[in-house]
């Protein structure tokens, strides 16, 4: 699981990026803002994920599936 | 397969939203120059944010004094848009003093250029090519903030802040309006140079939220598109990039203010190296900041008071570059202005290199303890 709180764009999709470098079956990216909410789905699904995001009060937690 | 739908059509919600943007940032930079700003104009984040350091005293240069009222626009705009749609988010705590620096820095090094990255695109728009070497400039820029980013430059996480933190610029903003509806004796208005130029303050203020509110919706940042493409090519903030190119080109054909060439262009010098060099510090600062000047108003509006600190920085960079003679003008850069950029490209990259290094050696640390 990767907690990208507090970081603004691009950082949560460079961590993600880096969290994904050996492409894991599934995996769970908490963000906390719109931005980087859009910009980690949209990396993960150009690299074949599936994404299903859950709001959970300020944060959103995004899990990763391929 | 349903996959690939929901992707596709996401994806295109996006650049959708960006395209609209685009034409909304466009048209309106276009109508703007129509009614009184000055050449190529419409919208100049760092130009205006100068001339509003003028108004308030800041400097002294006479020819650039003006509370912009697109820049107040701007911020509200966002601040609204935000409120409405449940994307304000006050917080703070993001190294707010390097961002005050790196907003002066990219300040004057845009004043050297003549044009943030969006008056850039202006320019192209209406065929001045000194902005081409801008463009050159700006993307070498970003592709040394990617450098950055990609060795593991941070400026580390912000906290929830307060809702008056989050609304302070806009809060500002909503005074700043009022003084210069009600008691502008209180501000400096330039009689002469572009800050006399300017259009009617409804028609500012309005184009300002209008391009605001798009703005923040879409995410546009001109420094945004360069770097997605280069870190996780991914073409979709570029979208936005290209459809304001693409919509001042055509505004400016139809309109018969194109004007293609180096020579006579509007508030813009001709020395091919210092409109390169001024630019390569407006994109490296701006990868180093999380995004352009415009982008740092609307994430302020937002309730980002870091950006906010970021737009102060920029407020006092444009009244620095007047007060040490560091601007450019129509005759070319000055000799302060040349050192400036070479110190500040030095110090952005002194920076790098150096937050870059001590997040390594945590992280080495992090992996031995591991």
């Amino acid at each position: 699981m990767l907690d990208t709180s507090g970081y603004s764009c691009p950082e949560p999709v460079l961590m993600t990026k880096k969290a994904l470098k050996d492409r894991p079956k599934d995996f769970v990216v908490i963000v906390d803002n719109v931005a980087s909410r859009e910009n980690v789905t949209r990396y993960a699904e150009a690299i074949g994920y599936t994404v299903t995001t859950k709001a959970e009060g300020a944060k959103w937690t995004l899990t990763l599936t391929r | 397969m349903l996959n690939g739908k929901i992707r596709a059509m996401t994806v295109s919600k996006e650049r959708k939203s960006l395209i609209i943007t685009g034409l909304v940032v466009g048209l309106s930079a276009f109508v703007l120059v129509l009614l009184g700003n000055p050449g190529n104009m419409g919208f100049c984040i760092a130009c205006f944010l100068r001339d509003a350091a003028g108004s308030l005293g800041l400097h002294s240069a006479a020819n650039v004094q003006y509370m912009r009222p697109e820049i107040l626009g701007l911020v509200l705009g966002a601040f609204v848009i935000s409120l409405l749609k449940g994307e304000f988010r006050p917080r703070s705590g993001s190294a707010p003093f390097i961002r005050f620096l790196l907003g002066v820095g990219v300040s004057i090094g845009a004043l050297v250029f003549l044009g943030c990255p969006l008056r850039m695109v202006l320019r192209l728009g209406a065929g001045d090519m000194n902005a081409l070497f801008g463009l050159v400039g700006f993307v070498a820029g970003i592709g040394l903030g990617c450098i950055a980013l990609s060795k593991g430059f941070s400026l580390g996480p912000a906290k929830p802040a307060g809702t008056v933190e989050g609304a302070g610029l806009s809060i500002l903003s909503v005074i700043l309006l009022v003084i210069l509806a009600g008691a502008p004796f209180l501000l400096r208005f330039s009689t002469e140079g572009p800050g006399s130029m300017r259009a009617p303050v409804v028609a500012s203020l309005a184009f300002g939220l209008l391009v605001g509110a798009a703005a923040q919706r879409s995410r546009m940042c001109f420094a945004g598109g360069f770097r997605d493409l280069f870190l996780i090519r991914d073409t979709t903030l570029i979208t936005g990039f290209i459809a304001v190119f693409l919509t001042s080109l055509i505004a400016n054909l139809i309109g018969g203010t194109f004007k293609f060439g180096f020579e006579g262009q509007s508030v813009a010098h001709t020395s091919w190296l210092w409109n390169t060099l001024g630019m390569v510090v407006v994109g490296f600062g701006s990868v180093l900041l999380g995004g352009c000047p415009l982008r740092q108003l609307i994430l302020a509006g937002e309730g980002n008071s870091d950006s906010a600190v970021t737009v102060l920085g920029l407020v006092v960079g444009g009244a620095m570059a007047h007060n040490f003679n560091l601007a450019s003008s129509t005759a070319g850069p000055t000799t302060g202005g040349k050192a400036a950029t070479i110190i500040i490209l030095v110090l952005m990259a002194l920076l790098a290199v150096f937050t870059c290094y001590i997040a390594r050696i945590k992280e080495e640390k992090e992996e031995a303890n591991a």
